[in-house]
């Protein structure tokens, strides 16, 4: 997994609420059996038309956003299934960072495992970054995980808050798999212990 | 730790699983949570799978591990001939060499106990109370109706379960969702899951764990807990839970993977201290009287949008901030104008079946309604049962015959159009009155249009081409 430190990018905004993951990454799409390749239909039925192609007004179509990094978006973003074809598209695309006021659980925990930083802020800091991102290709917006900060072109800054195990995982780009299989001892002494208090499981 | 719930301050049920789990815990409160049952499918397990090659790990319980093909398996007879979409029978094939290499539980395509992960599971016993029961699949939460810590996790999480049989998790808040009194003739599990998502919104949820509660819950059957607790995900909460009672455990005994004899009964005396102590503190409550909930469909393309099919398509205007612009989106997708009663929106499709409401109670409910009737002119119709078993059942009781002497086609075990991943899609434009769970833009297909609701209230639309009440069609038969 790629680290996550800072980012300064362009920013599309998307203030739709309850963005969900079909809408992410549409069904169609989640026959691969890889992790890879999937940017090129990213929000593929708002982005393109049944013939394939390109809905003009769709913000990741339009010249000034073709480059996002950042995706500012309405409440409640990645709602729905648990396909983490959703942040493989959106990492694949070339996004990094999702600021919102609300994340959708499953969505917010597979973001961490691809290297992409979910942010939550509250309504007004949302409402700024949003008219900022509005500005187009020229306002880029930077985000700094370890200071815990996202800033305006203006120069506004907002403090965001952070889990500081995925804070540390993130920094250094750790596979959790690995830190966990450093405590096997733990779980063979659960093992041995369940044996005895629920052997029917 | 496990097998001991009593010590300390009054808990609730989600607290005690929990504890009952934890194999080691950060001074931060992040945890590593033991995993009692691993169910995967193959869309969200090829890549997890993968990664255990790569870095050259086993899976560490195959024996906790099951896996079953469901959400791109054809759901018509010549499927014993394999699967004609290229992909999918990757996919599929993908599942069945990780589940012969890694030694798991498998229930192949083909094999009479087949069906959707989450019908499977309980079905065969794999499935208790005070377990901690994962899939890749957000629908996991179906699980919770036996009091199991049940969730939907991401791929990379599959990968970490299949390694460590455990997940990294911190505590969730603990909200209390309680139905009180009755429900009303005609209002089922589906009515109430759908009014708990119309008043706590889609986020409503989020960082919660619900414990659903009150005398319309108890009263409800196994099938029933299962129907609310499915879509506990759809109001955003990691999982629902109902606490095991008699019914419970009168479900579990005898099932396969059940335990037997004196297992069975150090386990029952386990799962009855599975219940929220008296005093124990809930972060949020929501108290809903059974009594008020009314048949409800969906208008729009969150399960949010949830109204008594007694109502009329609402106005944009009639929302407040980033919600007016979405429901206008949904209107303008779901072909509706503002002011239409709901009982007048013409239907083209009905699909009965999916995790939510594909199982055999549900069918039998369907087929009360369906009975020498006939869907309407012009209303093509599907039925596909949650499993190979679910299907032998009805078939053993009847019920295939009043439902192809409707007119609805009677198909084998799968997920289906709920995602459509396989070929059973809408058409763009095409209005589905669904059991399933997600109304969300081309979910059923591109284009297509789906309104949520009950099997009773689903088979009533088919009768009448339009969304209809149920109770209406209850009146004139009694």
């Amino acid at each position: 997994m790629d680290k996550f430190t800072t980012l300064t990018g362009i920013a599309a905004p998307m203030p739709l609420v309850n963005i969900d993951t079909d809408m992410i990454i549409p069904k169609q799409f989640l026959k691969t059996i890889h992790r890879s390749g999937l940017g090129k239909n990213l929000f593929d039925e708002m982005r393109f038309n049944s013939d394939g192609s390109e809905i003009a007004d769709f913000v990741l179509n339009q010249p000034a956003y073709r480059e996002s990094q950042i995706i500012v978006a309405g409440d409640n973003f990645g709602c729905g299934s648990s396909r983490e074809h959703a942040p493989w598209a959106l990492l694949d695309f070339g996004i990094r960072c999702v600021i919102s006021t609300s994340f959708a659980d499953i969505f917010y925990n597979n973001c961490f495992k691809n290297g992409i930083l979910p942010i939550v802020l509250p309504q007004e800091a949302v409402d700024v970054l949003m008219d900022d991102a509005r500005k187009g290709a020229n306002a880029r917006i930077t985000v700094d995980l370890e200071a815990q900060t996202v800033t305006s072109s203006d120069g506004q800054s907002f403090s965001f808050e952070m889990d500081p195990f995925r804070k540390h995982c993130l920094l250094n780009g750790l596979d959790d798999i690995g830190l966990t299989m450093e405590k096997a001892t733990k779980i063979d002494s659960y093992e041995s212990q369940m044996a005895q208090s629920r052997p029917w499981v | 730790m496990s097998g001991n719930s009593n010590a300390g301050a009054p808990r609730t049920l989600y607290d005690k699983i929990f504890d009952a789990h934890v194999v080691d815990r950060s001074d931060d409160g992040t945890c590593i949570l033991y995993i009692d049952r691993h169910l995967v499918h193959e869309v969200t397990s090829p890549q997890a799978f993968e990664g255990l090659r790569m870095a050259g790990r086993k899976v560490h319980a195959p024996e906790r591990t099951i896996a079953v093909p469901d959400h791109n398996v054809p759901t018509t007879a010549d499927r014993v001939n394999g699967i004609e979409n290229p992909e999918g029978r990757i996919q599929v094939a993908e599942l069945d060499k990780n589940a012969r290499e890694f030694g798991l539980n498998y229930y192949p395509m083909n094999d009479i106990r087949q069906g959707i992960v989450h019908i499977v599971g309980p079905e065969q016993g794999w499935t208790l109370p005070g377990m901690t029961v994962v899939c890749g699949d957000s629908h996991t939460a179906t699980h919770g109706a036996f009091g199991a810590l049940a969730h939907g996790i991401g791929t990379s999480e599959v990968e970490h379960v299949l390694a460590t049989q455990t997940l990294i998790q911190k505590k969730s808040k603990n909200m209390k969702v309680e139905i009180t009194g009755k429900l009303r003739p005609g209002v089922t599990a589906k009515d109430i899951t759908l009014a708990v998502i119309g008043k706590t919104g889609t986020a409503g949820g989020t960082g919660y764990v619900i414990e659903y509660c009150g005398e319309a819950i108890r009263d409800l059957s196994m099938e029933g807990r299962m129907t609310v607790c499915n879509m506990a995900i759809e109001g955003g909460a990691r999982a629902g839970l109902i606490a095991p009672d008699d019914k419970t455990f009168a479900y579990c005994q005898g099932r396969p993977h059940a335990p037997k004899g004196a297992a069975w009964e150090a386990a029952v005396s386990w799962w009855k201290t599975l219940f929220t102590d008296e005093g124990a503190h809930w972060d949020k409550v929501i108290t809903i009287r059974g009594e008020d909930i009314a048949p409800v469909v969906t208008w729009g393309t969150s399960p949010e949008d949830v109204l008594a099919i007694t109502d009329k398509v609402p106005a944009p205007e009639d929302f407040e901030g980033g919600k007016v612009e979405a429901a206008r989106r949904s209107l303008d997708y779901m072909g509706l104008t503002p002011g239409t009663p709901l009982n007048e929106i013409k239907i083209d499709a009905v699909f009965i079946g999916s995790c939510t409401n594909g199982r055999i109670e549900d069918l039998r409910a369907a087929a009360g309604i369906l009975k020498g009737k006939h869907l309407a002119q012009g209303v093509r119709g599907m039925i596909v049962p949650g499993s190979g078993l679910v299907r032998m059942q009805a078939e053993e009781e009847g019920l295939d015959k009043i439902f192809t002497d409707a007119g609805f086609e009677w198909r084998l075990a799968g997920c289906s159009m709920c995602l459509g991943m396989n070929p059973d899609q809408l058409a763009p434009g095409e209005r589905c009155a669904a059991t399933s769970n997600r109304n969300f833009e081309g979910r059923m297909g591109r284009g297509g249009r789906t309104h949520l609701m009950s099997p009773v209230m689903a088979a009533a639309a088919g009768i009448a081409g339009h969304l209809t009440d149920v109770r209406e069609l209850l009146a004139e038969t009694v």
